[in-house]
Order: structure tokens, then sequence, then C-alpha cells
């Protein structure tokens, strides 16, 4: 829950930006990043909120420290900004089903 | 060489001994024992993951305190969030809350039996399931330090919903910080501040801390040499028989932090006393939705139930509380590996992957590499 995955932001509406992963694109909000952001800028997610705009000299170390962390296992760099597994792209996908009473009880996987 | 943090390569298994030697050469100088505290459930599980307490000398301890936002969460809020299930609102939370058991059932029992409840990723999930399902009400059962409390706070600003409520259970570290450095059991000499919580705070909310209670407090990141450059730091103010405070993690965290996101959480939360379960009744600790947001404050809006049932007789076994607080590890609890396991977790710190527990049972605290 503590810890931020850097991104490159694709896309801006409003307080919505589209952020690269690594390959897998998100939404992120950026009305809290305490800075403007555009296109092409770096942000550190949390929990699908930017927290902070990585200043630019910044950027290739950072992002090489975040590679090295995860090593050669992209799984866990998905894990960590919250994508489905077999996700390649996440952008407006449905939103989750609320579950009736009585419905898919049990089947939630939050692992 | 010298080492700088904003230098380092990060997992440079050659600085990385380096830095360990100039440890060992620094507790020498020190010639006693030696306890930091650092309260991130991040650092526990980098520490675990890379195995560094197997680097550092056997007098210098690096404990995990109250760094588990989930583990903390008292479990009257986690009452509350079932009891509201139970009555038929629809109860969306982060997914390490899921698990974690109240005083008889945590919302995976309350999904079990049908109530509804959703795992969700991030607060403006929360609001969309509103937005989706007018007809429900929505609340977002939500969890976390001031990382995850300014999301928040964002959303509420940004006039979500009438069926979108909060039931808020988010906690302010510093306050905790000071409970721990007070406890009479807890011995701790300096501690390793987290470095996300603080890219929301800045690094001097800290300074009034240090200046109190004259112990160094140093900010630091997440890889392997982040932390080991933290602990050398730390110790150098130690050896200068001194208090003090130092941001070792400087391309995340500035003195100020983030104001825009401090000020959301200002400008939406007010600050209460209250129980952090296991460790003690913290002043000023607890997040709580302010009079403008009543709307959609869940507590004020809905008459929540009291809970009903008998404990589970194991969770009078549990020491969680003992862990959060440094004065006890996992391998003193007899339940760990035992009864209480990340399958059929007993206590909290089992069910959160930044529990200490959960970390230790899948890394080992020490592992013999």
């Amino acid at each position: 829950m503590c810890l931020g995955v850097p991104g490159e932001i694709t896309e801006i509406d409003g307080s919505e930006a589209i952020a690269d992963f690594w390959g897998v694109e998100r939404r992120v909000r950026i009305d809290v990043v305490g800075d403007s952001v555009e296109v092409g800028d770096y942000i550190l997610n949390h929990a699908g909120f930017a927290i902070r705009k990585i200043p630019e000299r910044e950027v290739e170390e950072t992002m090489a420290i975040y590679e090295s962390l995860f090593g050669d296992d992209p799984d866990e760099a998905l894990d960590e900004i919250g994508a489905d597994d077999d996700a390649d792209i996440d952008i407006g996908r449905g939103r989750p089903q609320t579950t009736a009473p009585g419905g898919d009880a049990g089947e939630q996987d939050d692992d | 060489m010298t080492t700088d943090a904003g230098d380092l390569k990060f997992r440079d298994p050659e600085t990385a001994q380096e830095i360990a030697a100039d440890i060992e050469a620094q507790m020498e100088r020190i010639g006693e024992s030696i306890e930091i505290m650092h309260v991130c459930g991040s650092h526990e599980q980098v520490i675990a993951k890379f195995g560094l307490r197997s680097m550092l000398p056997d007098d210098l301890s690096v404990t995990m305190g109250p760094g588990c936002p989930v583990c903390v969460t008292n479990m009257p809020e986690v009452d509350e969030a079932v009891a509201l299930a139970e009555a038929g609102k629809t109860v969306v939370t982060y997914g390490d809350m899921f698990k974690v058991p109240g005083s008889a059932r945590s919302l995976a029992d309350a999904k079990a039996d049908g109530a509804s409840v959703e795992v969700i990723y991030s607060a403006s999930e929360a609001v969309e399931l509103a937005e989706d399902n007018p007809e429900e009400d929505v609340v977002f059962f939500a969890t976390g330090f001031e990382t995850t409390a300014a999301p928040t706070a964002a959303v509420l600003q940004a006039d979500p919903p009438e069926n979108f409520y909060v039931l808020s259970a988010h906690k302010y570290v510093p306050p905790a910080m000071e409970v721990v450095a007070e406890m009479p059991d807890t011995d701790v000499d300096a501690f390793l501040a987290a470095g996300h919580a603080a890219t929301i705070t800045g690094y001097g909310l800290f300074e009034d801390f240090v200046e109190e209670y004259d112990l160094p407090v140093v900010v630091g990141g997440f890889e392997p040499l982040d932390v080991l450059y933290g602990v050398r730091r730390i110790l150098a103010f130690i050896e200068a028989g001194e208090g003090g405070l130092d941001n070792a993690y400087p391309r995340c965290v500035s003195r100020e932090g983030n104001t825009a996101a401090m000020g959301a959480i200002e400008d939406v939360f007010t600050r209460t006393s209250g129980e952090w379960r296991g460790i003690a009744d913290i002043p000023d600790a607890n997040f709580e939705l302010n009079e403008t947001y009543a709307d959609h404050s869940a507590r004020k809006q809905f008459d929540i139930e009291g809970v009903e049932g008998d404990a589970d007789p194991l969770t009078e076994e549990c020491i969680c509380g003992d862990i959060m607080a440094g004065t006890a590890s996992p391998e003193g609890c007899a339940l760990f590996g035992e009864e209480c396991t990340p399958q059929n977790p007993v206590g909290a710190c089992m069910v959160s992957d930044e529990g200490t527990c959960k970390i230790w049972h899948e890394y080992g605290g020490k592992p013999d590499l």
C-alpha cells in the first residue's frame, strides 16, 4: 500500500491522465500531484493517484531503480500497479460488477 | 569512494558490502547495542527479501514498528465495515483489508454470506462504482496512511455522487512514532522514516519530533542500498551523540512534501484520537471526515449497529500489537506458521502484504544468506 510506482504520462484529460508502466497503460488521477504535469512527464503513482512528478533529471535513474527492483519479472511490476495478471492494456475496461446478495460469494481473490 | 544518497546505484553488491563494512565499523566505535525502528511495510519487504539483516552486526537490530496501515486498523473499525455490509450497503475497500478479521468476522466472511463487498484498487474506482450504481449506498472503507488519505480527500473534494460514503480508518504516522518512542518496553534509538509517506508530508514534518526526542530520524527509500545508506546515516548521528534529521531519499522526498495533497487532507479530514490495533490509544492519529463532508461520512449518515458474537479465542493469543510496537518478533509468537498462516490468518499482521508476520512467513526475517 505504501510503495509508489513510476510511469510516463501519455494522455491528459482534466484531472485524469493515462500513464504507461512498462508498456501497461493505466488511468491515473493527477489532482493531488502538486505540480503541473504534461505528456511525457514521469510521475510516481500510488493507488491510482500521482503523488509526485519525478524531476526530469531523476527520471532515468529512478526508472533504472525500479526496473532493477522488479528484475526480469514484469508480472511483479504489474502487481505493484494493480493490473490484472493477464492485462496487456487496461484502458476503459468494464467496471467490476457489484455483487448482488447471494451472488458470486467467495470468488473474490485479492491475493 | 564516497557514497551519497543521490549517487547510489541502489543494489550494487560491492557498494552494499562497502556500506555494510562502514556500518560494522560504526557499530564497533559506538560499542553498544542499537535498535533502529522503521515504520513501513515496504521497508520490511526489502529488508526481508534481500536478507539485509544478515549483513548487519548482531548488536544492531532493525525492527518494524507500526508501519502497516492494515495491521493497525482497529477491530471495531473492521466491525463497522462488516456491519454496514451486512446491513445491505455495498462496501468497497483495498484488497489488503478484505480478509482482516474484526472482532468476529472479516469482510470476506460477510461476502461469503452474501453481502455486497468489492475490492478496489483506487479511491476513484470506489466513486465510479457509486456512479454506476445510483440505487445503492456505496461505502468506501478507506484505510492507509497519508499516501492513501490524500486520494480519499481528493475524490471527496471532487463532488462525488450522493450515494458515495467514506468509512475512514485512515491513520497518521507521526503521533504513533511519539507513542512508540515513549513506551517503557521499547528501546528505540532512531527511526528510519517511510519515504513515500514523506513524499506527501515532506521530511520537514519530523523536525519537531527530532527536537523533542533528540533522536535521529532519516527518511529512506526502498532499494536495498537506500536502506543500508539510511542505516549508515542514522549511525553517524548516533556516533556523534546527537539527534538529527536527514533525507536519504531525495529523488522522491522534499522538505515541504506535496503541498497539494497535504492541502486536500487538511481540507477534508480532522484528526481524532483512537486505538491503533494492539498498540495503544494514540492522540490525533486517526483521520476522520470533518463537518464539511458529513454528507459523505458513513459514521454520520448511518446508524452502525454494534457487533455481536464472540471474538476468535486465538485472537487473544495473537501478539501483533507487541510486534508492531517493536517489543516482539513473529518468531516469538506461538501461533506463527502454525495456527496463523497467510491462508488462515489470525492477526492482521499475517493478512496484509505489509504485515511483519506475512513478510517473515514469505521471506524469513533473517535469512542466512
